[in-house]
Protein backbone atom coordinates (compact mmCIF):
# COMPACT_ATOMS: atom_id res chain seq x y z
CA UNK A 1 0.00 0.00 0.00
CA UNK A 2 1.65 3.02 -1.21
CA UNK A 3 1.55 6.22 1.45
CA UNK A 4 -0.84 8.51 -0.87
CA UNK A 5 -3.63 5.46 -0.29
CA UNK A 6 -2.93 5.19 3.89
CA UNK A 7 -3.41 9.23 3.67
CA UNK A 8 -6.53 9.08 1.53
CA UNK A 9 -8.14 6.16 3.36
CA UNK A 10 -7.47 8.27 7.04
CA UNK A 11 -8.70 11.71 5.58
CA UNK A 12 -12.13 9.77 4.35
CA UNK A 13 -12.27 8.45 7.49
CA UNK A 14 -11.79 12.21 9.24
CA UNK A 15 -14.14 13.17 7.18
CA UNK A 16 -16.86 10.60 8.07
CA UNK A 17 -16.48 10.72 11.67
CA UNK A 18 -16.67 14.49 11.42
CA UNK A 19 -19.99 14.75 9.49
CA UNK A 20 -21.17 11.80 11.66
CA UNK A 21 -20.29 14.14 15.01
CA UNK A 22 -21.95 17.15 13.39
CA UNK A 23 -25.34 14.79 12.62
CA UNK A 24 -25.30 14.34 16.22
CA UNK A 25 -24.23 17.48 17.35
CA UNK A 26 -26.98 19.37 15.07
CA UNK A 27 -29.68 16.56 16.41
CA UNK A 28 -28.89 17.06 19.68
CA UNK A 29 -29.45 20.90 19.38
CA UNK A 30 -33.05 20.83 17.82
CA UNK A 31 -33.40 18.17 21.03
CA UNK A 32 -32.85 21.64 23.02
CA UNK A 33 -34.81 23.85 21.19
CA UNK A 34 -37.46 21.74 21.08
CA UNK A 35 -37.22 20.83 24.69
CA UNK A 36 -37.27 24.92 25.14
CA UNK A 37 -40.35 25.40 23.27
CA UNK A 38 -42.01 22.81 25.08
CA UNK A 39 -40.71 24.32 28.48
CA UNK A 40 -42.37 27.64 27.02
CA UNK A 41 -45.07 26.30 26.45
CA UNK A 42 -45.89 24.42 29.34
CA UNK A 43 -45.12 27.99 31.86
CA UNK A 44 -47.73 29.46 29.40
CA UNK A 45 -50.47 26.72 29.92
CA UNK A 46 -49.61 27.12 33.71
CA UNK A 47 -49.46 30.51 33.70
CA UNK A 48 -52.84 30.57 32.04
CA UNK A 49 -54.53 28.18 34.64
CA UNK A 50 -53.81 30.65 37.36
CA UNK A 51 -55.34 33.58 35.42
CA UNK A 52 -58.47 31.40 34.88
CA UNK A 53 -58.69 30.35 38.35
CA UNK A 54 -58.20 33.56 39.63
CA UNK A 55 -60.79 35.30 37.43
CA UNK A 56 -62.95 32.38 38.53
CA UNK A 57 -62.49 33.78 41.89
CA UNK A 58 -63.07 37.01 41.82
CA UNK A 59 -65.89 36.85 39.41
CA UNK A 60 -68.72 36.73 41.83
CA UNK A 61 -70.32 33.86 40.57
CA UNK A 62 -69.40 31.41 43.88
CA UNK A 63 -69.84 31.89 47.36
CA UNK A 64 -67.37 33.52 49.25
CA UNK A 65 -65.91 30.41 50.51
CA UNK A 66 -65.04 28.81 47.26
CA UNK A 67 -63.47 31.95 45.41
CA UNK A 68 -61.13 31.75 48.72
CA UNK A 69 -59.99 28.01 48.23
CA UNK A 70 -59.20 29.09 44.69
CA UNK A 71 -57.90 32.36 45.33
CA UNK A 72 -55.50 30.95 47.58
CA UNK A 73 -54.74 28.22 46.01
CA UNK A 74 -53.65 29.93 42.78
CA UNK A 75 -51.86 32.67 44.75
CA UNK A 76 -49.56 30.14 46.36
CA UNK A 77 -48.90 28.61 43.06
CA UNK A 78 -48.01 31.83 41.37
CA UNK A 79 -45.63 33.29 43.60
CA UNK A 80 -43.84 29.93 44.77
CA UNK A 81 -40.24 29.78 44.31
CA UNK A 82 -38.79 26.93 41.74
CA UNK A 83 -38.22 24.76 44.41
CA UNK A 84 -41.63 24.60 45.62
CA UNK A 85 -43.86 25.46 42.38
CA UNK A 86 -44.35 21.37 41.75
CA UNK A 87 -46.10 21.20 45.01
CA UNK A 88 -48.08 24.52 44.77
CA UNK A 89 -49.14 23.40 40.94
CA UNK A 90 -50.27 20.23 42.66
CA UNK A 91 -52.35 21.95 45.10
CA UNK A 92 -54.08 24.29 42.39
CA UNK A 93 -54.92 20.82 40.82
CA UNK A 94 -56.42 19.55 44.19
CA UNK A 95 -58.41 22.39 45.01
CA UNK A 96 -59.91 23.07 41.30
CA UNK A 97 -60.94 19.30 41.78
CA UNK A 98 -62.34 20.09 45.49
CA UNK A 99 -64.76 23.19 43.90
CA UNK A 100 -65.47 21.54 40.67
CA UNK A 101 -66.21 18.41 41.84
CA UNK A 102 -69.34 19.41 43.80
CA UNK A 103 -72.83 18.15 42.84
CA UNK A 104 -73.97 20.65 39.85
CA UNK A 105 -71.22 22.91 40.05
CA UNK A 106 -71.26 22.83 36.35
CA UNK A 107 -74.53 23.63 35.85
CA UNK A 108 -75.00 26.36 38.47
CA UNK A 109 -71.96 28.16 36.68
CA UNK A 110 -72.91 27.97 33.01
CA UNK A 111 -76.90 29.02 33.90
CA UNK A 112 -75.14 32.37 35.62
CA UNK A 113 -74.25 34.95 33.14
CA UNK A 114 -70.80 34.98 31.85
CA UNK A 115 -70.53 31.43 33.20
CA UNK A 116 -70.37 29.08 30.68
CA UNK A 117 -68.04 30.99 28.92
CA UNK A 118 -65.78 30.99 32.29
CA UNK A 119 -65.96 27.26 32.19
CA UNK A 120 -65.11 26.68 28.89
CA UNK A 121 -62.08 29.01 29.17
CA UNK A 122 -61.09 26.76 32.35
CA UNK A 123 -61.44 23.07 30.77
CA UNK A 124 -59.24 24.51 27.69
CA UNK A 125 -56.51 25.63 30.44
CA UNK A 126 -56.85 22.29 32.73
CA UNK A 127 -56.33 20.42 29.45
CA UNK A 128 -52.93 22.47 28.04
CA UNK A 129 -51.63 21.47 31.00
CA UNK A 130 -52.27 18.09 31.37
CA UNK A 131 -51.30 18.52 27.74
CA UNK A 132 -47.95 20.45 27.88
CA UNK A 133 -46.53 18.84 30.84
CA UNK A 134 -47.23 15.34 29.00
CA UNK A 135 -45.37 17.54 26.03
CA UNK A 136 -42.80 18.64 28.36
CA UNK A 137 -41.55 15.50 29.58
CA UNK A 138 -41.58 13.43 26.67
CA UNK A 139 -38.75 16.07 25.15
CA UNK A 140 -36.96 15.53 28.68
CA UNK A 141 -36.75 11.87 28.33
CA UNK A 142 -35.78 12.27 24.68
CA UNK A 143 -33.25 14.91 25.37
CA UNK A 144 -32.00 12.92 28.18
CA UNK A 145 -31.15 10.24 26.34
CA UNK A 146 -29.38 11.61 23.48
CA UNK A 147 -27.46 13.10 26.15
CA UNK A 148 -26.56 10.26 27.77
CA UNK A 149 -24.87 8.48 24.72
CA UNK A 150 -21.23 8.07 24.98
CA UNK A 151 -20.15 10.37 22.10
CA UNK A 152 -22.46 13.27 23.13
CA UNK A 153 -20.87 12.47 26.82
CA UNK A 154 -17.27 12.61 25.86
CA UNK A 155 -17.50 15.25 23.39
CA UNK A 156 -19.58 17.21 26.37
CA UNK A 157 -22.00 17.84 22.79
CA UNK A 158 -24.75 19.22 24.98
CA UNK A 159 -22.21 21.92 26.09
CA UNK A 160 -23.27 23.99 28.95
CA UNK A 161 -26.40 23.09 29.30
CA UNK A 162 -28.32 21.65 31.96
CA UNK A 163 -29.04 18.42 32.37
CA UNK A 164 -33.26 18.12 31.55
CA UNK A 165 -35.53 17.92 34.86
CA UNK A 166 -38.93 16.33 34.50
CA UNK A 167 -41.93 18.21 35.88
CA UNK A 168 -43.62 16.26 37.86
CA UNK A 169 -47.11 17.19 39.59
CA UNK A 170 -50.69 16.51 40.22
CA UNK A 171 -52.24 17.66 37.25
CA UNK A 172 -55.69 15.13 37.14
CA UNK A 173 -58.48 17.13 35.62
CA UNK A 174 -61.85 17.54 37.78
CA UNK A 175 -63.36 14.18 37.25
CA UNK A 176 -66.36 16.13 35.09
CA UNK A 177 -63.99 17.93 33.11
CA UNK A 178 -61.91 14.56 32.70
CA UNK A 179 -61.27 13.88 28.80
CA UNK A 180 -59.66 10.82 29.19
CA UNK B 1 -55.29 27.90 11.98
CA UNK B 2 -54.12 26.10 9.10
CA UNK B 3 -53.71 22.32 9.51
CA UNK B 4 -52.31 19.95 7.23
CA UNK B 5 -53.08 15.59 8.40
CA UNK B 6 -50.94 13.01 6.82
CA UNK B 7 -53.40 10.14 6.22
CA UNK B 8 -51.13 6.91 5.75
CA UNK B 9 -53.62 4.31 4.21
CA UNK B 10 -55.35 5.07 0.58
CA UNK B 11 -58.42 6.97 0.45
CA UNK B 12 -60.80 5.12 -1.69
CA UNK B 13 -60.90 2.01 0.89
CA UNK B 14 -62.81 2.22 4.06
CA UNK B 15 -61.04 1.56 7.40
CA UNK B 16 -60.93 3.07 10.83
CA UNK B 17 -57.66 5.23 10.33
CA UNK B 18 -59.39 7.02 7.45
CA UNK B 19 -62.64 7.27 8.99
CA UNK B 20 -61.31 9.07 12.27
CA UNK B 21 -59.18 11.26 9.78
CA UNK B 22 -62.00 12.53 7.56
CA UNK B 23 -64.21 12.68 10.82
CA UNK B 24 -61.46 14.99 12.47
CA UNK B 25 -61.30 16.99 9.33
CA UNK B 26 -64.79 17.87 8.80
CA UNK B 27 -65.41 19.03 12.56
CA UNK B 28 -61.90 21.36 12.29
CA UNK B 29 -63.73 22.60 9.55
CA UNK B 30 -66.76 23.70 11.07
CA UNK B 31 -65.21 25.01 13.15
CA UNK B 32 -63.54 26.82 10.80
CA UNK B 33 -60.04 25.94 10.71
CA UNK B 34 -58.34 25.45 6.90
CA UNK B 35 -57.71 22.22 7.09
CA UNK B 36 -56.17 19.85 4.09
CA UNK B 37 -55.46 16.03 3.95
CA UNK B 38 -52.91 14.26 2.33
CA UNK B 39 -53.28 10.96 1.20
CA UNK B 40 -52.83 8.49 -0.74
CA UNK B 41 -54.97 7.95 -4.23
CA UNK B 42 -54.81 8.02 -7.58
CA UNK B 43 -54.95 11.09 -9.66
CA UNK B 44 -57.97 9.95 -10.99
CA UNK B 45 -59.88 9.46 -8.01
CA UNK B 46 -62.66 11.15 -6.73
CA UNK B 47 -61.61 12.49 -3.65
CA UNK B 48 -63.24 15.85 -1.19
CA UNK B 49 -61.86 19.48 -1.49
CA UNK B 50 -59.79 18.93 0.91
CA UNK B 51 -57.88 15.96 0.14
CA UNK B 52 -54.61 15.99 -1.68
CA UNK B 53 -53.41 12.90 -3.35
CA UNK B 54 -50.29 11.42 -2.84
CA UNK B 55 -49.86 8.47 -5.70
CA UNK B 56 -51.41 5.65 -6.02
CA UNK B 57 -51.26 3.28 -3.03
CA UNK B 58 -49.47 0.10 -3.60
CA UNK B 59 -49.84 -3.06 -1.32
CA UNK B 60 -47.34 -4.32 0.68
CA UNK B 61 -47.15 -6.69 3.24
CA UNK B 62 -46.43 -5.59 6.58
CA UNK B 63 -46.44 -6.53 10.48
CA UNK B 64 -48.45 -9.52 9.60
CA UNK B 65 -50.95 -7.59 7.40
CA UNK B 66 -51.20 -6.40 3.98
CA UNK B 67 -51.81 -2.47 3.48
CA UNK B 68 -52.06 -0.20 0.97
CA UNK B 69 -49.65 2.37 1.46
CA UNK B 70 -47.61 5.00 -0.06
CA UNK B 71 -44.23 5.83 -0.75
CA UNK B 72 -41.56 5.91 -3.16
CA UNK B 73 -39.73 9.13 -4.63
CA UNK B 74 -43.26 9.95 -6.49
CA UNK B 75 -44.76 10.42 -3.03
CA UNK B 76 -41.94 11.97 -1.55
CA UNK B 77 -41.58 14.70 -3.77
CA UNK B 78 -45.21 15.52 -3.39
CA UNK B 79 -45.84 15.48 0.18
CA UNK B 80 -42.51 17.58 0.12
CA UNK B 81 -44.05 20.42 -2.70
CA UNK B 82 -47.43 19.81 -0.27
CA UNK B 83 -45.71 20.75 3.33
CA UNK B 84 -43.56 23.93 1.50
CA UNK B 85 -46.71 25.14 -0.24
CA UNK B 86 -49.17 24.34 2.47
CA UNK B 87 -47.99 27.19 4.44
CA UNK B 88 -49.50 25.17 7.84
CA UNK B 89 -49.46 26.30 11.35
CA UNK B 90 -49.50 22.66 12.49
CA UNK B 91 -49.04 19.42 10.73
CA UNK B 92 -50.60 16.17 12.20
CA UNK B 93 -49.61 13.02 11.45
CA UNK B 94 -51.26 9.98 11.51
CA UNK B 95 -49.16 6.55 12.10
CA UNK B 96 -46.02 7.89 11.36
CA UNK B 97 -44.40 4.26 12.53
CA UNK B 98 -45.77 3.13 9.35
CA UNK B 99 -43.89 3.23 6.47
CA UNK B 100 -46.16 4.87 3.82
CA UNK B 101 -46.73 8.93 3.99
CA UNK B 102 -46.69 9.84 7.55
CA UNK B 103 -42.81 8.72 7.65
CA UNK B 104 -42.19 11.10 4.52
CA UNK B 105 -43.92 14.47 6.41
CA UNK B 106 -41.92 13.30 9.41
CA UNK B 107 -38.77 13.51 7.02
CA UNK B 108 -39.83 16.43 4.79
CA UNK B 109 -40.95 18.62 7.86
CA UNK B 110 -39.96 20.60 10.73
CA UNK B 111 -41.78 23.25 13.29
CA UNK B 112 -44.65 22.06 14.90
CA UNK B 113 -45.82 18.72 14.45
CA UNK B 114 -48.31 16.48 16.27
CA UNK B 115 -48.46 12.12 15.67
CA UNK B 116 -51.79 10.50 16.31
CA UNK B 117 -50.75 6.37 17.14
CA UNK B 118 -54.00 4.23 16.48
CA UNK B 119 -52.73 1.04 16.34
CA UNK B 120 -51.17 -0.99 18.91
CA UNK B 121 -48.04 -2.79 18.01
CA UNK B 122 -46.45 -5.60 19.71
CA UNK B 123 -42.23 -5.93 19.33
CA UNK B 124 -41.78 -7.29 16.36
CA UNK B 125 -38.54 -7.55 14.15
CA UNK B 126 -39.57 -4.94 11.73
CA UNK B 127 -39.55 -2.59 14.32
CA UNK B 128 -36.69 -3.70 16.05
CA UNK B 129 -34.51 -3.14 12.76
CA UNK B 130 -36.11 0.40 12.12
CA UNK B 131 -35.92 1.39 15.76
CA UNK B 132 -33.22 3.67 14.81
CA UNK B 133 -34.89 5.40 11.85
CA UNK B 134 -38.18 5.60 13.54
CA UNK B 135 -36.72 6.99 16.58
CA UNK B 136 -35.14 10.18 14.66
CA UNK B 137 -38.65 10.52 13.09
CA UNK B 138 -40.49 10.26 16.31
CA UNK B 139 -37.47 12.80 18.11
CA UNK B 140 -39.46 15.58 15.67
CA UNK B 141 -42.80 15.29 16.97
CA UNK B 142 -43.58 18.13 19.48
CA UNK B 143 -46.79 16.44 20.64
CA UNK B 144 -47.89 12.46 20.86
CA UNK B 145 -51.27 11.42 20.77
CA UNK B 146 -52.59 8.26 21.29
CA UNK B 147 -56.88 6.84 20.59
CA UNK B 148 -56.67 4.08 23.13
CA UNK B 149 -54.91 3.04 26.29
CA UNK B 150 -53.53 -0.10 24.40
CA UNK B 151 -52.17 2.58 21.67
CA UNK B 152 -50.12 4.18 23.95
CA UNK B 153 -48.77 1.57 26.30
CA UNK B 154 -47.14 -0.41 22.96
CA UNK B 155 -45.78 3.34 22.07
CA UNK B 156 -44.49 4.02 25.70
CA UNK B 157 -42.81 0.83 26.04
CA UNK B 158 -41.12 1.11 22.60
CA UNK B 159 -39.97 4.26 22.23
CA UNK B 160 -40.01 5.72 26.06
CA UNK B 161 -41.95 8.89 26.60
CA UNK B 162 -45.62 9.97 27.20
CA UNK B 163 -48.44 10.66 25.10
CA UNK B 164 -51.96 12.48 25.87
CA UNK B 165 -55.22 10.24 24.97
CA UNK B 166 -57.74 11.70 23.19
CA UNK B 167 -60.07 8.79 22.26
CA UNK B 168 -62.04 8.60 19.22
CA UNK B 169 -65.14 10.27 18.45
CA UNK B 170 -68.26 9.51 17.17
CA UNK B 171 -69.93 11.69 14.54
CA UNK B 172 -73.70 12.05 17.15
CA UNK B 173 -75.41 13.75 13.91
CA UNK B 174 -75.03 10.54 11.42
CA UNK B 175 -76.64 8.27 13.88
CA UNK B 176 -80.03 10.17 14.85
CA UNK B 177 -81.99 9.47 11.93
CA UNK B 178 -82.52 6.51 10.03
CA UNK B 179 -84.87 3.88 8.81
CA UNK B 180 -85.23 0.63 10.98
CA UNK B 181 -84.30 -2.57 9.22
CA UNK B 182 -86.63 -4.09 6.39
CA UNK B 183 -88.98 -6.36 9.26
CA UNK B 184 -88.06 -5.27 12.23
CA UNK B 185 -88.60 -2.01 14.51
CA UNK B 186 -89.08 -0.96 17.99
CA UNK B 187 -92.17 -3.38 19.37
CA UNK B 188 -91.12 -3.76 22.91
CA UNK B 189 -89.53 -7.31 22.84
CA UNK B 190 -86.41 -6.86 20.40
CA UNK B 191 -83.09 -6.88 21.83
CA UNK B 192 -79.59 -6.14 19.79
CA UNK B 193 -75.97 -7.01 19.76
CA UNK B 194 -73.63 -6.09 17.95
CA UNK B 195 -69.24 -6.85 17.87
CA UNK B 196 -67.28 -9.33 17.19
CA UNK B 197 -69.13 -12.95 17.68
CA UNK B 198 -65.97 -14.75 18.59
CA UNK B 199 -64.34 -12.40 20.87
CA UNK B 200 -64.89 -13.56 24.71
CA UNK B 201 -64.17 -10.17 25.95
CA UNK B 202 -67.60 -8.97 23.95
CA UNK B 203 -69.56 -10.85 25.96
CA UNK B 204 -72.04 -12.66 23.53
CA UNK B 205 -72.07 -16.00 25.49
CA UNK B 206 -73.39 -14.12 28.61
CA UNK B 207 -76.09 -12.26 26.18
CA UNK B 208 -76.94 -16.04 24.97
CA UNK B 209 -77.25 -17.20 28.49
CA UNK B 210 -79.75 -14.50 29.12
CA UNK B 211 -82.16 -14.40 26.09
CA UNK B 212 -82.80 -18.22 26.80
CA UNK B 213 -84.05 -17.52 30.27
CA UNK B 214 -85.84 -14.23 29.18
CA UNK B 215 -87.10 -16.70 26.45
CA UNK B 216 -88.18 -19.29 28.19
CA UNK B 217 -90.74 -16.44 30.13
CA UNK B 218 -91.30 -14.08 27.42
CA UNK B 219 -92.87 -16.11 24.22
CA UNK B 220 -92.31 -12.29 22.32
CA UNK B 221 -88.72 -11.49 23.10
CA UNK B 222 -86.40 -11.87 20.06
CA UNK B 223 -82.40 -11.14 19.35
CA UNK B 224 -81.11 -9.32 16.53
CA UNK B 225 -77.06 -9.51 16.02
CA UNK B 226 -74.92 -8.33 13.97
CA UNK B 227 -70.82 -8.52 14.02
CA UNK B 228 -68.49 -10.46 12.40
CA UNK B 229 -67.88 -14.21 13.10
CA UNK B 230 -69.38 -17.44 12.85
CA UNK B 231 -73.37 -18.02 13.42
CA UNK B 232 -72.57 -21.48 14.05
CA UNK B 233 -71.25 -20.62 17.09
CA UNK B 234 -74.76 -18.77 18.40
CA UNK B 235 -76.54 -21.26 17.34
CA UNK B 236 -75.04 -23.85 19.66
CA UNK B 237 -75.58 -21.99 22.52
CA UNK B 238 -79.47 -21.36 21.32
CA UNK B 239 -81.51 -24.64 22.20
CA UNK B 240 -83.00 -25.66 19.13
CA UNK B 241 -86.67 -24.48 20.10
CA UNK B 242 -85.71 -20.57 20.44
CA UNK B 243 -83.47 -20.68 17.37
CA UNK B 244 -86.02 -19.33 15.27
CA UNK B 245 -86.02 -16.20 17.39
CA UNK B 246 -82.82 -15.48 17.31
CA UNK B 247 -81.22 -13.43 13.75
CA UNK B 248 -77.85 -12.87 12.79
CA UNK B 249 -76.98 -10.41 10.22
CA UNK B 250 -73.03 -10.60 10.34
CA UNK B 251 -71.14 -8.58 8.82
CA UNK B 252 -73.70 -5.66 8.00
CA UNK B 253 -72.69 -2.35 5.91
CA UNK B 254 -71.72 1.20 8.11
CA UNK B 255 -75.70 2.65 6.83
CA UNK B 256 -77.12 -1.32 8.05
CA UNK B 257 -75.14 -1.05 11.36
CA UNK B 258 -77.09 2.49 11.75
CA UNK B 259 -80.55 1.04 11.06
CA UNK B 260 -79.89 -1.96 13.48
CA UNK B 261 -79.28 0.18 15.85
CA UNK B 262 -82.92 1.95 14.98
CA UNK B 263 -84.52 -1.84 14.97
CA UNK B 264 -83.69 -2.72 18.69
CA UNK B 265 -85.75 -2.16 21.77
CA UNK B 266 -83.06 -2.36 23.77
CA UNK B 267 -79.26 -2.71 23.01
CA UNK B 268 -77.15 -4.61 25.29
CA UNK B 269 -73.47 -4.56 25.38
CA UNK B 270 -72.44 -7.35 27.49
CA UNK B 271 -68.49 -6.23 27.13
CA UNK B 272 -66.35 -7.99 29.95
CA UNK B 273 -63.76 -6.04 30.36
CA UNK B 274 -60.94 -4.03 28.38
CA UNK B 275 -63.50 -1.09 26.14
CA UNK B 276 -61.05 2.19 27.13
CA UNK B 277 -64.27 3.48 25.82
CA UNK B 278 -67.00 1.90 24.24
CA UNK B 279 -67.55 3.37 20.78
CA UNK B 280 -70.27 0.99 19.95
CA UNK B 281 -72.09 2.07 23.61
CA UNK B 282 -72.02 5.79 22.06
CA UNK B 283 -73.13 5.10 18.65
CA UNK B 284 -76.46 2.93 20.39
CA UNK B 285 -76.84 6.02 22.42
CA UNK B 286 -76.38 8.37 19.37
CA UNK B 287 -78.97 6.84 17.78
CA UNK B 288 -81.74 6.79 20.14
CA UNK B 289 -81.37 3.10 21.51
CA UNK B 290 -82.06 2.47 25.48
CA UNK B 291 -78.56 1.14 26.25
CA UNK B 292 -78.08 -1.89 28.70
CA UNK B 293 -74.43 -2.55 29.78
CA UNK B 294 -72.04 -4.69 31.84
CA UNK B 295 -71.02 -2.05 34.77
CA UNK B 296 -67.71 -2.23 34.27
CA UNK B 297 -65.81 1.18 34.81
CA UNK B 298 -65.42 2.43 31.16
CA UNK B 299 -69.17 2.11 31.08
CA UNK B 300 -70.19 3.24 33.98
CA UNK B 301 -68.56 6.24 33.32
CA UNK B 302 -70.00 6.70 29.72
CA UNK B 303 -73.40 5.86 30.87
CA UNK B 304 -73.19 8.25 33.82
CA UNK B 305 -73.35 5.65 36.68
CA UNK B 306 -77.04 4.19 35.25
CA UNK B 307 -78.23 7.78 34.53
CA UNK B 308 -78.28 7.61 30.80
CA UNK B 309 -78.34 3.88 30.12
CA UNK B 310 -79.27 0.71 32.98
CA UNK B 311 -76.13 -1.47 34.07
CA UNK B 312 -76.36 -5.39 35.01
CA UNK B 313 -73.56 -6.87 37.40
CA UNK B 314 -70.99 -7.65 34.97
CA UNK B 315 -70.64 -11.47 33.56
CA UNK B 316 -74.14 -12.24 35.41
CA UNK B 317 -76.56 -13.58 32.86
CA UNK B 318 -79.11 -13.95 35.75
CA UNK B 319 -78.70 -10.14 36.27
CA UNK B 320 -78.86 -9.22 32.59
CA UNK B 321 -82.00 -11.07 32.08
CA UNK B 322 -83.40 -9.36 35.14
CA UNK B 323 -82.34 -5.77 33.96
CA UNK B 324 -83.52 -6.46 30.24
CA UNK B 325 -87.26 -7.99 30.95
CA UNK B 326 -87.48 -4.54 33.92
CA UNK B 327 -86.44 -2.82 30.51
CA UNK B 328 -88.93 -4.51 27.93
CA UNK B 329 -91.96 -4.12 30.90
CA UNK B 330 -91.35 0.19 31.39
CA UNK B 331 -91.58 1.76 28.03
CA UNK B 332 -91.72 4.97 29.65
CA UNK B 333 -87.88 4.39 31.78
CA UNK B 334 -86.51 2.98 28.31
CA UNK B 335 -87.61 6.75 26.45
CA UNK B 336 -86.54 8.50 29.23
CA UNK B 337 -82.48 6.43 29.50
CA UNK B 338 -82.69 6.80 25.31
CA UNK B 339 -83.61 10.76 26.33
CA UNK B 340 -80.73 11.08 28.55
CA UNK B 341 -78.35 9.10 26.48
CA UNK B 342 -78.85 11.48 23.42
CA UNK B 343 -77.66 14.23 25.75
CA UNK B 344 -74.54 12.23 27.48
CA UNK B 345 -73.10 11.31 24.39
CA UNK B 346 -72.71 14.75 23.11
CA UNK B 347 -69.60 14.97 25.23
CA UNK B 348 -67.90 12.12 22.60
CA UNK B 349 -69.17 13.77 19.67
CA UNK B 350 -66.33 14.44 17.03
CA UNK B 351 -66.95 18.20 18.06
CA UNK B 352 -65.87 17.77 21.34
CA UNK B 353 -62.48 15.55 20.44
CA UNK B 354 -62.03 18.04 18.03
CA UNK B 355 -61.73 20.89 20.32
CA UNK B 356 -59.47 18.72 22.13
CA UNK B 357 -57.29 18.03 18.95
CA UNK B 358 -57.09 21.84 18.56
CA UNK B 359 -55.53 22.17 22.17
CA UNK B 360 -53.16 20.14 21.53
CA UNK B 361 -52.57 21.91 18.01
CA UNK B 362 -52.62 25.18 20.35
CA UNK B 363 -50.26 23.94 23.00
CA UNK B 364 -47.21 23.57 20.08
CA UNK B 365 -47.82 26.38 18.67
CA UNK B 366 -46.56 28.57 21.17
CA UNK B 367 -45.31 31.93 20.14
CA UNK B 368 -41.02 30.99 19.34
CA UNK B 369 -42.59 27.84 17.16
CA UNK B 370 -43.16 29.10 14.10
CA UNK B 371 -44.84 27.21 10.80
CA UNK B 372 -44.55 24.16 9.24
CA UNK B 373 -41.72 24.63 7.07
CA UNK B 374 -39.97 21.74 4.63
CA UNK B 375 -36.68 20.56 6.67
CA UNK B 376 -33.68 20.91 3.68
Amino acid sequence: MTSTMIVLIVGILVVLTAVYISWRAGRLDRLHIRLELAQESLGAALMRRRAVVLELAGSRLLDPATSLVLAAAAHEARSAGPEEREHAESDLSRALRAVADQERFREKLSESPGGRALLEELDGAVAKVVYSRRFYNNAVSVTRAAQDRWLARTLRLAGYTEYPQFFEIDDNPPAAMATE
Amino acid sequence: MRVGIVCPYTWDVPGGVKQHIDDLAQALIAQEHEVSVIAPAADDDELPPYVTGAGRAIPVPYNGSVARMSFGFLSAARVRRWVRTGGFDVLHIHEPLIPSLGVLACWAAKGPIVATFHASFSRSRAIAVAEPLLRSALEKLSGRIAVSDAARKSLVEQFGGDTVLIPNGVTVARYTEAEPLDGWGPDGATLGFLGRMDEERKGLPILLDAFRTLAAERPGVKLLIAGPGDEKDVFERVPKELRDRVTVLGMVSEADKIRAYHSVDVFVAPNTRGESFGIVLAEAMASGATVLASDIPAFRKVLGDGQAGALFANRDPASLAREAAALLDAPERRAKLAAEALVAVRKYDWSTVARDVVRVYETVTTSGAGRVEEDL
